[in-house]
């Protein structure tokens, strides 16, 4: 811009007329919206807005003027300048709201492309089933009780009832520590969690205990030597045969759905007395005719064998510091693998041990 | 145990329409489990009769052999028939059984009229395999006609010709197959399961044991018994004159059969019908091959016996041993010996019904790994009323099938143990099962298993005094009393009851933190695995162990199940690496897998645990020796990755496994954890000795270790180059988890960043670096984050770059320039004076 005029030239500045002045502005406008991208609209703004733009010049012009024509012709200039700036922005934002547009068709994708790059993991389907179980009792105010899988034989066999000639204890299988007078033994069920418990605790007590277990089996398609079990107690005031069925039937509908009862059938562990069998309603044919006579899976029973469970024996109570005479206790055992297997159909007991991950990935971290 | 349907019911009037499998169901629901319900002969179709063979004409045949043209009387109804058999062992006037056109015999045999040998023949004379009956094919089927045809128990009786001989043969049975609990011994005979049979329908009982036997007398064959612990009852009988070319009747070998014992020859097969009919096991003697009296003693240790099964066995001084003045002749109640065996020319029988007790020939039994019928029976109790009774029927069988006499004598030496009486409270069935068995209904059902019961007090305090029968030593306390009560109403009774549990206190931390430690590790792409806790120095070689190593002092199997694998797992890695490479066999090529187990570490000293009493509870002191010995099991967790840790794909290029990704694992735990581990390298086995992390608590204590494999671990367990593991002690870490978490106090003023980069000796840890860096930057420091590590030429050898990029920020107010420079210049002085680490510019 160039310093005021102070020697007063009286010839007319020709582009401070109003009819220049619209002429630009229109001819600034035309350009404007003949801009067909923000490259071009750049150009226009140097040409119609910069500093040799022909507004520019004209503002220039102002001070050439006598005073009292200076206050119109810049408020001329200044609104026409206003005018072309603001079609600029207006543009700019048009022709920018289109590149993103293009852009972002530019920029689609194939969103079915797969992301497999890192690694799945999961958890054994045992360790989800022995928790599930776990909530199952926590949530009726049970505990869960955890003990050592080498066991000392007497928590294992004779604080169970199984004294040394028990021909229990053939049944069972046992793995025997060295050396073989050493008292030791891998434990064969969970039931020395039992005894451990009413050892360190007074009743009342009420406890799952879950955990791996040994017998001497050979691997095969229904047999595995290390497995796992899940075992309940209850030692209390006024326990009976009843609140054993009541949680079984309870555990059963938890387990396996609803409708999916128990039965029992007397059986013998010498660490219940009386002892029962645990049967479930088959959940094929749920034992109803037709169905039931062709079913596979109970073989036209009706009922699948579950687990044992039965009155505490008081011998039990006994060794382990229970007053017989004024507790009654329960317990019950179910192998948890047969459990997945009823649950989940796994058919060969040694997709469970062999540890191949597309067993395990199939199942992810709930098996509910 | 299997128990033919016809036997039972030989004892028992089941209500007509039983079917063996109404009757298997409610022996199910009393206690005894159907294991298998067979019906042998059910696909035979008569018409099946008796025959009387008119004529037999032998007709040569141009192929060599020899037929029979047979003219058989097959009584009014079928008329004579004209049929052509090829065997020999008949004569005119013989009683045949005749398949007539129509039958249908095991197998599917359909019997029509054909024309052979010039003949028509009408039908078709059977030999007892054609039946199904037995395994002789030498002949054909010759009957007895002085039988009754309408049973297989040998009644006497008429058979004519035309008679329908199938229930004669004992053809068409039906065999239910029970599982026997070992308190239930009794049920091991088929007095037991009749007696079963007729509670289950209220039915009455007839006992086969109750025979009148003659008194005892000194004329017996003489026995002595000088270990009367073992065997409280030894009975003799003796028959003489008996033909050892008699056949076993063909009724009794049928039974046997069914039972599911070979039938052998008669004197053998009757010991064993009558140890399956009473539960009694019975030996014979040839009494011609015994010299001088029977001793029953105790073996002296290391003393042999040649047992029948031709097995030389070296015996225990626990064993019971049945003597003659020859030495050994029968480990007693378990099995004869082969000096005495009765054989083909047998004519004198000396019968043995003994009782022994259970718990020796239970330990004798398993000794000598001889499970036999007899040991079966004796391990888990025998009525000892028995012998006399037994000895008697044997002699009887004998005699009536093989002729000869019952000489006059009778042996029977000691005398049965005392039964000792049970007393109940009568409302004890009731409170137990949560029943309402009134006292009369619990008598009732004790007094149909066998019991004497008598009821004293009143009605609000009633005591039952419970005498139980000689078959019954399981029944020896109350609760025994109850499940006999119990079973009978039945357990489908028992009603469904939840118990109000008091509330409790949940998960322990320990269980909810291991949960969560498992979820993150899955999170983290990791699959878990449950291996088995077994392994052998092999094994821990494999892993490059040197001979010294702690992990190699393991607690040893006495029975493993493998050679190969002995002993019980101090380290979780040998199993997951096999895991691994199964994987990898199987075509997964990168498996990344966890295991959380304990590990069984020996105690000093290798303590043993003592087997306390159990009729009392153990005191704090008894108890603190048992638990003391059981070894120390810390719950480990191992993680073993291979292959890449980020696969390749249209991204681009993949990431293998890196020592950083195991170490990584434990410090996710920790994360999850809220514990501060540090990391320092050390060299450890199985590991690469300079990819090696050791991971310590805050208090310095070691935990694990994780890195890289060793290359000759890899190549020894066939798993991937650079395979990856960790293993750390999990129950250090839970137990080193901070009570509580406290809430951060967060600064809103703007954050102020510096990085440097140092240079400094390439053996200098990063983190000890970065240790030095906040301790040197003070307070004012937020953080402190490793970004980039150089070496080469610019920074020289033996030497590299370090880049942190440092936070800083101030509670209270905005930190000036000059305070982040001072705090900035402070760290890498320090870092200087320590290190000698020189910043780049």
């Amino acid at each position: 811009m160039s310093a005021p005029n102070s020697s007063y030239d009286p010839v007319e500045v020709t582009a401070l007329k109003a009819d220049q002045v619209d002429a630009m502005v229109s001819a600034a406008l035309a350009a404007v919206a003949a801009a067909r991208d923000l490259d071009g609209l750049k150009a226009v703004r140097s040409a119609h807005a910069g500093d040799r733009s022909p507004l520019a010049l004209a503002n220039r012009e102002i001070g050439a003027l006598p005073p009292q024509a200076r206050k119109d012709a810049g408020m001329r200039v200044g609104r026409a300048r206003s005018a072309v700036n603001q079609a600029l922005a207006a543009r700019a934002v048009e022709l920018e709201a289109e590149a993103e547009a293009r852009m972002l068709v530019e920029e689609t994708v194939d969103v079915t492309l797969p992301w497999d790059r890192e690694p799945r993991g999961a958890r054994h389907p045992l360790t989800t089933l022995q928790e599930l179980v776990g909530d199952v009792f926590v949530a009726m105010g049970w505990e869960v009780a955890e003990g050592p899988e080498l066991e000392a034989e007497w928590l294992n066999f004779d604080a169970l009832n199984l004294g040394p000639d028990h021909p229990a204890r053939t049944m069972q299988d046992t793995f025997w520590l060295e050396p073989a007078d050493g008292g030791l033994v891998l434990r064969t069920h969970t039931s020395p969690v039992q005894a451990r418990t009413m050892l360190e605790r007074t009743p009342p007590i009420y406890v799952v205990c879950p955990g791996r277990v040994f017998r001497t089996d050979e691997l095969d398609a229904t047999h595995t030597p290390v497995f796992n079990q899940v075992e309940g107690l209850v030692v209390d005031r006024g326990i009976t045969m009843a609140h054993l069925k009541g949680t079984l039937d309870h555990f059963a509908e938890a387990m396996f759905g609803e409708g999916i009862t128990t039965r029992f059938r007397p059986s013998y562990f010498p660490f219940t007395e009386p002892s029962a069998e645990v049967d479930l309603v088959c959940f094929v044919c749920r034992g109803q005719e037709p169905a039931v006579a062709t079913c596979r899976t109970c073989k036209g029973e009706g009922w699948i064998e579950w687990g044992g469970c039965g009155v505490v024996n008081p011998r039990v109570l006994t060794a382990c510091g229970v007053d017989a005479e004024t507790y009654t206790g329960f317990a019950f055992g179910m192998g948890l693998e047969r459990t997945l297997m009823f649950r989940h159909g796994v058919g060969d007991m040694r997709d469970l041990v062999e540890g191949d991950v597309r067993f395990t990935e199939a199942f992810g971290t709930e098996i509910s | 145990m299997r128990a033919p349907l016809s036997w039972i019911r030989e004892y028992v009037d089941l209500p007509a329409g039983v079917t063996a499998a109404d009757l298997a169901h409610r022996l199910t629901a009393l206690g005894l489990k159907l294991e298998a319900l067979e019906s042998p002969g059910a696909d035979v179709e008569g018409p099946l009769v008796a025959g009387r063979v008119l004529s037999a004409v032998d007709e040569p045949q141009k192929n060599g052999k020899t037929i029979r043209w047979c003219q058989v009387d097959c009584g009014p109804e079928h008329g004579e028939h004209g049929i052509v058999c090829g065997a020999h062992n008949f004569t005119d006037g013989d009683l045949v059984v005749v398949s007539l056109p129509g039958a249908v015999l095991p197998g599917g045999f359909a019997i029509s009229a054909r024309k052979t040998y010039g003949h028509v023949s009408d039908g078709m004379i059977c030999s007892a395999k054609e039946l199904g009956i037995g395994d002789d094919h030498a002949g054909i089927l010759v009957l007895d006609p002085a039988l009754d045809p309408s049973t297989n128990s040998g009644r006497r009786g008429d058979v004519k010709p035309g008679d329908p001989v199938a229930d004669l043969l004992g053809l068409r049975d039906d065999v239910i197959e029970l599982e026997i609990n070992p308190d239930r011994a009794y049920a091991l005979s088929l007095r037991g399961i009749a007696r079963e049979a007729a509670i289950a329908y209220g039915a009455p009982f007839r006992d086969p044991a109750v025979r009148a036997v003659p008194t005892p007398n000194g004329e017996g064959y003489p026995v002595r018994v000088e270990a009367p612990d073992g065997c409280p009852v030894f009975a003799t009988r003796s028959v003489v004159g008996f033909d050892p070319a008699a056949p076993t009747p063909r009724w009794m070998a049928r039974r046997v059969q069914l039972a599911g014992m070979r039938p052998i020859s008669l004197a053998v097969d009757v010991t064993n019908y009558v140890m399956l009919e009473l539960g009694n096991p019975i030996h014979g003697y040839d009494g011609d091959l015994l010299a001088g009296p029977i001793v029953v003693r105790r073996a002296r240790e290391g003393e042999t016996i040649t047992t029948l099964d031709d097995v030389t066995r070296t015996l225990s001084a626990e064993d019971l041993l049945i003597t003659d003045d020859s030495g050994p002749i029968g480990l007693a109640g378990v099995m004869g010996g082969q000096s005495t065996e009765l054989s083909a020319s047998t004519t004198r029988v000396v019968i043995e019904a003994a009782h022994f007790e259970a718990a020796g020939i239970f330990r004798t039994a398993r000794r000598h790994r001889l499970h036999t019928e007899g040991a079966k029976r004796w391990e888990r109790g025998v009525d000892p009323l028995l012998p006399a009774y037994a000895a008697d029927r044997v002699a009887h069988l004998l005699v009536e099938h093989g002729g000869g006499v019952i000489t006059e004598g009778v042996t029977y030496v000691g005398g049965p143990p005392e039964q000792k009486v049970v007393t109940a409270p009568a409302d004890l069935p009731a409170r137990v099962t949560g029943m309402p068995i009134d006292a009369g209904t619990a008598v009732a059902h004790l007094r149909a298993v066998g019991c004497t019961v008598t009821s004293h007090g009143s009605a609000a305090d009633e005591t039952l005094t419970v005498l139980p029968p000689t078959w019954r030593p399981d029944l020896t306390d109350p609760y025994d009393l109850v499940e006999e009560v119990a079973r009978i109403v039945g357990y489908t009774e028992v009603p469904s009851v939840l118990p109000p549990a008091p509330p409790g206190r949940g998960l322990t931390r320990s269980q909810r933190l291991r949960r969560r430690v498992g979820f993150a590790l899955a999170g983290a792409g990791l699959v878990e695995v449950r291996s088995w806790p077994f392994l052998g120095q092999g094994h821990l070689d494999r892993l490059g162990l040197p001979a010294d190593d702690v992990r190699r002092g393991t607690v040893r199997v006495a029975n493993p199940l493998s050679e190969e694998a002995p002993e019980l797992a101090t380290t979780l890695l040998p199993a997951l690496l096999d895991t691994v490479a199964r994987n990898v066999g199987r075509g997964t090529t990168s498996p990344a897998v966890f295991e959380t187990a304990p590990v069984f570490l020996p105690t000093p000293g290798r303590l043993k645990a003592p087997i306390l009493r159990v009729d009392r509870r153990p005191t704090e002191t008894e108890l603190e020796t048992v638990l003391a010995a059981v070894p120390e099991q810390p719950l480990h967790l191992a993680a073993v990755l291979a292959g890449e840790r980020a696969a390749s794909g249209w991204w681009g290029k993949g990431r293998p496994v890196s020592w950083a990704d195991a170490v990584q694992v434990v410090r996710e735990v920790a994360r999850v954890l809220a514990v501060d581990v540090e990391v320092a390298g050390a060299a450890r086995e199985p590991w690469h000795p300079g990819r090696c992390a050791e991971i310590r608590l805050g208090g310095g204590s070691v935990v694990g270790h994780a890195g890289e494999l060793h290359p000759s671990v890899c190549r020894a367990y066939h798993v991937p180059a650079r395979t990856c593991a960790v293993e750390v002690d999990l129950g250090l870490l839970v137990a080193a988890a901070p009570a509580a978490a406290r809430a951060p106090r967060l600064s809103t003023y703007p954050v102020a960043k510096e990085d440097v980069a140092l240079v400094v000796d390439a053996a200098l840890p990063a983190e000890t670096l970065a240790q030095t860096l906040r301790e040197g930057a003070g307070e004012l420091l937020e953080s402190v984050r490793l970004f980039d590590v150089w070496t080469g030429e610019q920074v020289g050898a033996g030497r590299k770059s370090l880049a942190f990029a440092l936070r800083f920020r101030a509670p209270d107010r905005t930190l000036t320039e000059a305070e982040t420079s001072a705090a900035r210049d402070a760290a890498v002085a320090l870092a200087a004076h320590r290190h000698g680490a020189v910043q780049r510019a």
